[in-house]
């Protein structure tokens, strides 16, 4: 080899497991998820923090994992798409854009998720305005948001109506 | 032939049986797959915007440790004169080939010159740069005007637009249409309006950059993975830019992250399948976001001139269209279609519309959802309104007045059969946003639009389990939730719940030819090969059953998912579970090649707000009509028309490509070439009006691209109509807005 082997061994809880992984000191949290722990479901839309395809928890907040290190996440807990249903049942966020097909091509629909959940998760009662600039951060080119959050402020009244009853 | 007019699961909307994937992160796309033992590609780009290759050493890549393979465009197929029949029009190879990688000479900034496969992405790059091209660079012209000047540099001294070898210039092609005698005409009108706009060249901005994985075995056989709206598109292309045989190449498409015309041609695929033949292993490319702004698409921009002259009893009587376009450093074929349809939404009999498309120092434009038609019907749709208002006439009576119906011929020639443009002028006009008031300090616009739809090649099969589950093949990518729709046509025809179909796309040795999704044609004619295939099926059933009861063919009547005669009956179940015993298999093949398109008609309503200080407009409220003739899963009918509708007016506010004097695009990325966000829109009402195509069975017209058509002329008519703020050159950025209001009317 022309460089050395140079990776940091990794220890974080992901979607709740213990894991270990080596990761470059410049590689993003991103590729280690895709490429390393197959985690697929987190997309890479531009790898400059601007289409929010790549949104994941850390300790529950909602970041672009293209503009994190993966070495930064040490000793964290990070929570990705396939993290969000609860083994068979669907978030709510989940079922609610399936009801309503507030989803297309479905390639900005992980970080969608992911970053609605963290909305609900913080105010689950949003007016839609807080809905769109939350998501603001999360290109879809296919929908024109309208379904998208339609379903956002449904699954919001399917959790208050579930924590309820 | 009459559609069908009832039905008990067309119209309903079950949950997309792709849907679950999606949710949950397993729907596998472009970049999602990998290959046991891959290697990754890399693509030099050339650093100018015009430039003669004189020399390309690649040796000292190929001597890094880890570098398998490098390849250059000596590697491809000599173009030639070769042209290659697709579904959505003809491409000559020498259009083709060099927006795959050049050869001999550099037309674009970024445009490809050389790629490597290394073990890893950092080496690739690494090694990428280690390639020593020695370039002898040309001035550069990007602006289409400019372009057509006596002293711009030519990009072609080989192209003459009418085949006629002479002094060269950059115009690419001219097509000039009529019908009766528009100068004569413009005589009898009462009032003359005639404005020229500009739009400018935009990309179709899909989320998922384009990714391909390949493997080539040692008999040259090529399996190929990529994100595409046509795998058989990309399995002809990379076969002739590649020169491997068509048989040879199987292709896997993967789910796809957004295309919107733009995935149906190859960029990467080529180049992997090369570097895979020479190191005789895997080979992945994931394009990076900026390359796919300076390398991929775009739309063209575009600078109309529109006359329109109209009695004063509200008649248009005559038109003069003329549409300048952009076709970037190859023959993207633009021009066209202004001079087709920049008046099919009205009755016209003297009419004149021509079309040129121009080379500049520019990526080949690319379809993008209703190729050129936003930009014509940009200027023509403002026109018609200030026509109207000099009439003083709602701008909608005025359209109604005017529209084509059943019987008008456009300047195609065909005279349309039953078509929905009326239709939708009625319900915009009842609609309660029309009904509304405007409010203060708002402004109102409508604008109409066309598209002429596709029908094509496409195919199904349809493969029933024993336990009656039937799995619904086509190659046809799913691009918007196609797959509900393909089973819901199915289920209606087998009388079977939509549940125990299976829809898939499958690769192009799994199923029969499909042309690519685009031109609004997959749920119309792929629709139309799944109901035909299904009929078949019936028939075949139908068949069994009347061997097995001993009674003629034609007395077995198959309803609500079984075949019945007198009191005597068998379910699909039934049938599929006794089908080794009662023939073998079920299986039914269904090919066609699609004439039953007919065209698509939209009518807009947008509300805008101007903010006087700073120039910013705000979209209030907005409403999409549009005819669907009829529509099979109408959630996603729904999203079509507010997808389009959000694209249009990103592009009338926002979106444009800004090059600056050495031909470098300066906004290649999502933060400064700024699409719609959540927070910029309103939600999106929407009418589905329904007037059945009379030449597909279940009545079906294409949807997907005529919601684009629209947005400019309606946004830009809103934000005139707030303040008599005239922008002739969009976008209507805050900039210009600001400007215009400065300036006053």
């Amino acid at each position: 080899m022309s460089t050395p082997l140079n990776k940091l061994p990794i220890q974080a809880v992901i979607n709740g497991e213990p894991k270990m992984f080596l990761a470059a000191p410049g590689q993003v949290l991103a590729d280690v998820l895709r490429d390393e722990l197959e985690l697929i479901g987190t997309k890479i839309g531009c790898n400059t923090g601007d289409c929010g395809a790549c949104s994941v928890l850390v300790n529950d907040r909602l970041v672009c994992s293209c503009l994190v290190l993966a070495a930064e996440v040490e000793g964290q807990s990070v929570q990705t798409i396939e993290g969000i249903a609860d083994g068979a049942v669907l978030h709510p966020v989940q079922q609610k854009l399936l009801e309503h097909g507030g989803l297309q091509c479905g390639v900005c629909t992980p970080g969608v998720v992911v970053a609605a959940k963290a909305l609900l998760d913080s105010n689950p009662n949003p007016t839609e305005e807080e809905a769109r600039y939350w998501l603001a951060g999360n290109l879809c080119r296919c929908t024109g948001y309208d379904k998208i959050i339609h379903a956002v402020l449904d699954a919001a009244e399917a959790i208050r109506e579930g924590a309820a009853s | 032939m009459n559609a069908k007019q009832e039905f008990k699961i067309v119209g309903t909307r079950p949950i997309r049986p792709d849907g679950l994937d999606k949710v949950t992160g397993r729907a596998r796309y472009g970049a999602d797959l990998n290959m046991q033992g891959q290697i990754y590609g890399h693509i030099l780009r050339s650093p100018h915007a015009h430039a003669n290759i004189k020399s390309i050493d690649c040796s000292k890549a190929l001597a890094m440790e880890g570098v398998l393979a490098v390849m250059t465009g000596e590697d491809l197929a000599e173009p030639g004169n070769t042209v290659l029949g697709s579904g959505e029009g003809a491409i000559a190879l020498k259009d083709l080939i060099p927006m795959v990688m050049s050869q001999g000479k550099v037309l674009f900034h970024a445009q490809a010159v050389a790629a490597v496969a290394a073990t890893t992405t950092a080496l690739a790059a690494e090694a990428a740069a280690a390639i020593e091209v020695v370039y002898e660079v040309l001035p550069a012209v990007t602006d289409m005007h400019e372009a057509l000047a006596d002293s711009a540099p030519i990009l072609h001294s080989d192209r003459f637009p009418d085949g006629k070898s002479k002094e060269p210039t950059n115009l690419a092609a001219a097509i000039t249409m009529q019908v009766g005698e528009p100068d004569a005409a413009f005589e009898r009108a009462d009032v003359i309006v005639e404005r020229t706009y500009s739009v400018p060249m935009c990309h179709q901005g899909y989320i998922e950059p384009h990714a391909c994985v390949v493997r080539v075995d040692a008999a040259k056989r090529v399996d190929l993975w990529c994100c595409t709206q046509g795998h058989f598109t990309v399995r002809q292309y990379t076969a002739a830019v590649t020169g491997i045989s068509l048989g040879n190449i199987r292709v896997t498409p993967s789910e796809i992250g957004g295309g919107f015309g733009g995935k149906t041609t190859v960029y990467l695929e080529p180049i992997a399948v090369i570097l895979a033949q020479k190191s005789g292993r895997p080979v992945k490319i994931v394009m990076d976001r900026g390359d796919v702004f300076r390398t991929t698409g775009p739309a063209p921009g575009a600078t109309t001139r529109v006359k329109l002259g109209a009695t004063k009893e509200g008649r248009l009587v005559a038109a003069d269209v003329e549409c300048l376009m952009d076709s970037g450093a190859y023959n993207g074929n633009p021009a066209g279609i202004p001079a087709f349809m920049a008046t099919a939404c009205y009755k016209l009999t003297d009419a004149r519309s021509s079309g040129r498309s121009v080379y500049t120092n520019k990526p080949k434009i690319h379809a993008y959802r209703a190729p050129s038609m936003p930009q014509v019907t940009l200027a023509f749709e403002l026109v018609m309104n200030e026509v109207a208002a000099e009439l003083k006439v709602d701008p909608l009576e005025f359209r109604l007045n005017n529209a084509v119906e059943e019987g008008d011929v456009n300047m195609m020639g065909a005279p349309y059969k039953r078509i929905g443009l009326r239709e939708c002028l009625e319900a915009a006009r009842s609609h309660p946003h029309y009904q509304s008031s405007v409010a203060d300090g708002a402004g109102r616009g409508i604008a109409a639009g066309y598209w002429i739809n596709a029908g094509m090649q496409s195919s199904a099969t349809l493969n029933v389990s024993p336990d009656g589950s039937v799995s619904l093949l086509t190659g046809s990518p799913d691009i918007g939730g196609s797959r509900a729709s393909m089973a819901i046509m199915g289920a209606e025809v087998l009388g079977i719940p939509i549940e125990s179909i299976y829809p898939q796309v499958v690769a192009t040795d799994a199923v029969g030819h499909c042309d690519v999704t685009g031109g609004s044609r997959t749920t119309l004619a792929t629709g139309q090969a799944v109901i035909q295939a299904a009929d078949e099926l019936v028939a075949e059933l139908c068949r069994r059953v009347a061997l097995e009861w001993d009674v003629p063919e034609d007395e077995v009547m198959w309803s609500d998912g079984a075949a019945h005669h007198g009191e005597k009956s068998l379910s699909f179940k039934d049938l599929a579970s006794r089908a080794s015993a009662m023939g073998g298999p079920l299986t039914v093949s269904s090919s066609l090649n699609s004439t039953s398109a007919s065209p698509g008609f939209g009518v807009h309503i947008c509300d805008a707000e101007v903010d006087k200080e700073t120039g910013r407009t705000t979209i209030t409220r907005y409403t999409v009509i549009q005819d669907a003739g009829k529509a099979i899963h109408p959630t996603y009918v729904e999203g079509q028309m507010q997808g389009g509708a959000a694209q249009g007016i990103g592009w009338a506010l926002n979106e444009e490509y800004v090059y600056n004097d050495q031909g470098v695009l300066e906004n290649a990325g999502f933060l400064d070439y700024r699409i719609p966000v959540a927070s910029d829109l309103p939600f999106i009402d929407t009418v589905i009006v329904e007037v059945p195509n009379p030449l597909h069975p279940y009545g079906v017209k294409g949807v997907g691209e005529v919601p684009i058509v629209p947005p400019m002329p309606a946004v830009a008519q809103a934000v005139f109509d707030s303040g008599n703020i005239r922008v002739m050159d969009l976008p209507l950025n805050p900039a210009k807005v600001a400007a215009a209001i400065i300036e006053g009317p």
